[in-house]
């Protein structure tokens, strides 16, 4: 889940990812080794899920002994963090510790199936640090036992400054694996200049008059919760039963050619170019949009209701500088750091006090930029308000793989149409 | 002797391990996957569940066929377009055919990639194409290019072109001018000529560009994920979903597996019926 104006993402994949290599390849078919007769070989997993929550002296046994190396890399999305990186280099020139930033994640699947042979094996994959959205894949790098348990010790700020509602989050309770990078909710997007009414509610994506310009998401975990959504189902607390339900009202917006497409990220290009007119949206990537090229776009959270997802931050359990990611993982949530953060990416920042170093920025600056710091500290986007929060809901968290299945086997053959 | 014999199997062990390699060996792999059954968390275990091919077949039936379809028509495009540039470039391009080879070719330096999302940009609602006629009236403000077959064949038919012109003018080129020129002395009209002489000797031309064009056509997903939409999806589209998004490898597997039959067991077919007797030696040309 990227939230930038990005071509479709296969396409990006194909042009900015690194290739798989072969032996990737072999891995992720079955670890087969040569020659291995049919029934030799098998997909290694971890034997049994692993428990959510980690066992007691998990933490003390993962980093007694561990020390910093003075370097990490970190895998996150693309175009994430200002290209210049000016908190990555003021984090080096405070810690000595030199951050090599990849901007390699495209989607959440992807990220799980090409680092999941790896980790499977014990091995490590290239990274220190990884940011990971709650979702699917997140459930299955927690029950896989991928990601090493967080020592809260090490995390000053974190305890300090952080909104301590992202200590009660469903998928990661107590923040045992996961700190929050940023968090963004999804909602409706629309351009002014096609649609000629205002749009408030769910409704407005299965209307007629915008027969063909409508626009929803291909991640089954986003498509199916505007579905719920748009039938007032909660989808936190949703069943089978319910996805059915919301997988028929999908259909219906299909099969009455309401729909344009599903699509990535992709989608705000499609917006921008008038392929469709009003369509499920990230927050931050129109307010981006709107700055970049000038245009007018529009984003709702639904009366009805939209959702709110976190990306963040988790350490690889086979990391070679582990002390070095956590180190940084505390870094941003320094309030200046996370300050400078949010005023560039324009999403939900975890840190409350931020808000007042914005507005101080915003003193401090002049001409077009105080307007847009000044904006950006009352955009309920990046501190969003209590009312907001009321409208917002939670994505259904998995307890098992065969709930995933089920729910993937309903909504996925929609999006394959 | 002895060293005389072997010689053979000396020259063919370089090839010979690339293939057991890289193809044999994946091969096995991905038969054994799509017998397994399990999940990514808890692991795949092989049990020999053949039912996985029939779920997976019955589930997406639909963008099985309408890949095979679309190969098809793409394939059939092709003849058409490739047929007479590559007569045109072998019979009057006289002493500049490297040059028109390599114009032809010379799209193909920038990304397969690039040049589909190119083609996004062109036919996009109201982009270049569409945006004037639209603001003229000439079409409704709905009109749309993109997201249909028509988009998506298009595609196919625009990044597979070289690949059934080189073999067709490979074959055109190595017609010797004197069996025409026998052919007009025995009173052949020109277009006898072509029927009778100059077609069937490059039919091995077009069977190679068929078997060079339909078979990534059909299983091509890039061209439909950026220039078609649900209802265009392709099977190599289906299979990218369940190995990297849903991590159902034994699904994706089936399918890969189900789809490498289909295109064999046509291709064969399509080779009996020409009247080959052996593929690979026309493919080899």
């Amino acid at each position: 889940m990227s939230r930038i104006p990005m071509p479709d993402p296969s396409l990006v994949r194909g042009l900015t990812r690194r290739r798989m290599d072969r032996r990737d390849a072999l891995r992720i078919s079955g670890l087969a080794a040569l020659g291995a007769a049919l029934s030799a070989c098998g997909v290694k997993g971890k034997g049994s899920p692993a428990a959510s929550a980690p066992a007691a002296d998990a933490v003390a046994k993962y980093w007694t002994g561990k020390t910093g190396n003075g370097k990490l890399t970190f895998a996150n999305w693309p175009l994430y963090m200002d290209p210049k990186h000016p908190e990555l280099q003021k984090f080096t020139a405070a810690t000595g510790v030199q951050v090599k930033y990849e901007e390699v994640i495209q989607e959440m699947g992807p990220w799980f199936a090409k680092v999941q042979p790896q980790l499977a094996a014990g091995q490590d994959i290239g990274y220190d640090l990884m940011v990971i959205t709650n979702g699917i894949q997140f459930k299955q790098f927690v029950q896989s036992g991928f990601l090493a348990p967080l020592d809260h010790s090490r995390l000053p700020n974190y305890a300090k400054n952080a909104d301590p509602a992202y200590a009660k989050e469903a998928f990661d309770p107590g923040n045992a694996y996961t700190i929050p990078w940023t968090s963004g909710m999804t909602g409706i997007a629309y351009d002014p200049k096609k649609v000629n009414r205002p749009i408030t509610k769910l409704a407005d994506l299965w209307d007629p008059a915008f027969k063909g310009k409508v626009g929803m998401f291909s991640d089954t975990q986003e498509l199916g919760n505007f579905g719920m959504l748009a039938l007032g189902i909660d989808p936190a607390t949703s069943t089978p039963a319910d996805w059915k339900k919301a997988a028929a009202k999908l259909k219906e917006q299909k099969q009455q050619g309401i729909l344009r497409n599903y699509y990535d990220q992709s989608y705000v290009d499609a917006l921008g170019k008038g392929e469709v007119w009003i369509t499920q949206a990230w927050s931050g990537d129109i307010f981006q949009k709107n700055v970049s090229d000038g245009a007018n776009l529009k984003f709702v959270i639904p009366e009805d209701g939209g959702t709110i997802w976190t990306d963040n931050f988790a350490i690889p359990v086979t990391a070679k500088n582990p002390v070095d990611a956590l180190k940084l993982m505390d870094f941003f949530y320094q309030v200046d750091i996370a300050a400078s953060l949010a005023e560039y990416i324009n999403y939900v920042c975890p840190v409350p006090d931020a808000k007042e170093q914005i507005k101080k920025d915003a003193a401090a600056a002049s001409g077009a930029d105080k307007a847009s710091l000044e904006a950006v500290a009352k955009s309920p986007l990046v501190f969003p308000t209590a009312d907001d929060y009321a409208r917002l809901h939670y994505y259904r968290d998995f307890a098992t793989a065969a709930e995933q299945q089920e729910y993937q086997s309903i909504f996925e053959p929609i999006v394959l149409g | 002797m002895l060293r005389r014999r072997l010689a053979p199997y000396l020259l063919v062990l370089p090839g010979g391990l690339w293939l057991l390699l890289f193809f044999v060996v994946p091969m096995v792999t991905m038969l054994s996957l799509s017998l397994q059954e399990g999940d990514v968390v808890t692991g795949y275990v092989f049990t020999g569940h053949w039912q996985t091919y029939a779920d997976a077949i019955v589930n997406y039936r639909t963008q099985l066929v309408r890949s095979l379809a679309y190969g098809a028509v793409t394939t059939l495009i092709l003849i058409v377009l490739a047929f007479p540039v590559a007569y045109w470039i072998a019979f009057y391009a006289g002493r500049r055919k490297a040059t028109y080879l390599f114009l032809l070719l010379l799209p193909f330096f920038v990304s397969f990639v690039l040049r589909t999302i190119s083609w996004r940009q062109i036919l996009t609602d109201d982009g270049m194409v569409l945006g004037p006629l639209k603001h003229l009236g000439l079409l409704s403000s709905s009109a749309h290019v993109l997201g249909t077959p028509a988009a998506v064949i298009g595609g196919l038919v625009y990044n597979f072109l070289p690949f059934m012109v080189l073999p067709i003018y490979v074959a055109l080129e190595r017609i010797d001018p004197r069996v025409v020129e026998a052919a007009r002395d025995l009173y052949a009209d020109p277009a006898t000529a072509f029927r009778k002489v100059i077609f069937p000797l490059a039919l091995p031309g077009v069977f190679a560009g068929v078997l060079m064009t339909f078979v990534p056509a059909s299983s091509d997903y890039v061209n439909s994920a950026v220039l078609g939409s649900s209802s265009t999806t392709m099977i190599g589209q289906v299979i990218q979903s369940q190995y990297l998004t849903s991590s159902n490898y034994p699904t994706a597997s089936a399918l890969s597996f189900t789809l490498m039959a289909v295109l064999l067991i046509g291709v064969f077919a399509y080779a009996r019926a020409l009247g080959t007797e052996d593929v690979m030696k026309v493919a080899a040309r």
